[in-house]
């Protein structure tokens, strides 16, 4: 295995009264496709958002120097009131990218993502599916080494679901390290090498997806695994 | 109906001979109202975004006060900016008092909670949706309140829309600080009022009618402005 380009440790995260991460440990090594599975408040988006450092939290959050450049796709992304294309500035000016390269980047992405005939359209007037493609675009722009995902296809029609899914395999043939939680458990199974399954803020489950989807785990993950338990209230 | 009649009349008797005294007073009226709004602008928004991102102990209080603060009476404003300026205030030796920078200062200090409020609440709406978004591509919090503003550019010209509505309709502070000095320091309102109190009715409530004019102007003014800059903006590389 290779080095961590991020480690959790003992991490637990509270909001209120709600204890949303308890205990979490984990790595994230260069190269990985994890998703993050498990049932509706089970604390897919709480992991991911403290992995990337979003949120406030105990225990220790390590960063390696080379994971320093990160980025995140939300599952609904904010889109500036600006057109597509300076939205794509924006995004590489504050991830600090050099004035001369950013057009070229700008324009790579646009290609990456295959939205350039869409660059001068007002970024919030865009389809679901097209405003998810510019999010990746902005993303991707940023050439990050890790790209953490939010149930990055979950208000997307089966087609766009599809495109988006070849473009985070063709992300992750590059290279990048992905983390990405979703509820899609075919998803997982098509696109990840590593699949944490979460329940009730805890980390029940950390497996290569062959052996998350073989009969090796156990009860609710098991479940989980095989359709049976989509969610739960308890 | 008749004094009403009478009054539409000589609204339109003064606007289409664009009378010199009633031009040199909407001039004025621009300029004071005006001049307060950008000051307020200045100081408000930036204080407004710093106030929706910033947390510190007592910052509850200071927005109860803030809000407070948009029910502030412009008498009370003229009133605190005139024992100011007053000969025998603090800042007497600054010779404003009874000066058109008198009055800008004294509509300053009434808009800026306004702005400030207004833009606050504004800010804190969009962090909401959109702050986690801006964090993560590397923002700083004061950095992500100030694109908000960006954002909600045109809510944001709403705001000081309605801070330019207030100054520019308010007389108890312009005729404090002001004194209603003819030539000088004598805006819309004040002359509204000092017409009012000679009881040439007709001629307040046609000076009145004018106003609202004036401000409408600006509204359709600025409506267009918006129209075109913003289908500009969204598409501009």
């Amino acid at each position: 295995m290779s080095a961590a380009l991020l480690s959790l440790r003992g991490v637990s995260v509270r909001f209120g009264t709600v204890q949303a991460l308890k205990n979490a440990s984990l790595d994230v090594c260069a190269g990985d496709v994890i998703a993050l599975v498990g049932a509706n408040g089970s604390g897919k988006t709480t992991l991911l958002r403290t992995l990337h450092g979003l949120v406030r939290h105990s225990g220790e959050r390590r960063v390696a120097d080379a994971a320093a450049l990160q980025a995140m796709v939300f599952q609904r992304p904010f889109m500036m009131r600006l057109s597509v294309w300076n939205n794509l500035r924006l995004a590489l000016w504050l991830g600090g990218v050099p004035r001369a390269e950013r057009d070229e980047r700008g324009l790579q992405a646009l290609q990456r993502m295959d939205i350039v005939e869409l660059r001068d359209r007002p970024a919030r007037a865009l389809s679901g599916g097209q405003q998810q493609r510019l999010a990746l675009a902005r993303a991707w722009a940023l050439k990050p080494r890790i790209l953490f995902l939010d149930e990055p296809t979950a208000s997307l029609d089966p087609t766009a679901k599809k495109e988006v899914e070849a473009l985070l395999a063709g992300f992750a043939a590059d290279g990048m390290t992905l983390v990405m939680s979703t509820h899609n458990l075919g998803q997982a199974k098509r696109l990840a090498t590593r699949v944490i399954y979460l329940d009730q803020g805890e980390i029940q489950v950390d497996l290569p997806t062959a052996w998350f989807f073989s009969d090796r785990v156990e009860g609710r993950a098991q479940q989980f695994a095989k359709g049976e338990m989509t969610w739960t209230i308890e | 109906m008749g004094a009403f009649a009478e009054s539409f009349a000589t609204a339109f008797h003064l606007i289409v001979h664009a009378d010199p005294v009633l031009v040199r007073t909407v001039a004025l009226s621009l300029l004071v109202s005006g001049s307060a709004c950008a000051c307020a602008a200045a100081f408000g928004l930036a204080g407004g975004a710093w106030l929706a991102v910033a947390r510190f102990p007592g910052h509850r209080v200071l927005l109860m006060g803030l809000n407070t603060l948009l029910a502030l009476p412009s008498v009370v404003v003229g009133l605190v900016v005139y024992l100011l300026l007053s000969r025998s205030g603090p800042l007497g030796s600054w010779g404003l008092l009874f000066t058109p920078t008198a009055m800008v200062i004294a509509q300053t200090v009434l808009v800026l909670p306004v702005v400030a409020a207004l833009s606050r609440q504004l800010v804190g709406d969009s962090l909401r949706e959109g702050g986690d978004q801006l964090r993560s591509m590397g923002a700083g919090p004061m950095l992500c309140a100030l694109l908000m503003l960006v954002h909600d550019r045109w809510a944001v010209v709403t705001v000081l829309l309605t801070a330019f509505g207030r100054a520019i309709a308010e007389v108890g502070a312009v005729m404090i600080v002001g004194g209603n000095i003819d030539g000088i320091t004598r805006v819309m309102t004040t002359t509204i009022a000092l017409e009012t109190s000679k009881g040439d009715l007709p001629l307040a409530m046609a000076l009145g009618l004018v106003l609202l004019a004036v401000v409408g102007v600006v509204n359709v003014g600025i409506g267009l402005i918006q129209r075109g800059t913003g289908s500009a903006l969204a598409g501009v590389r």
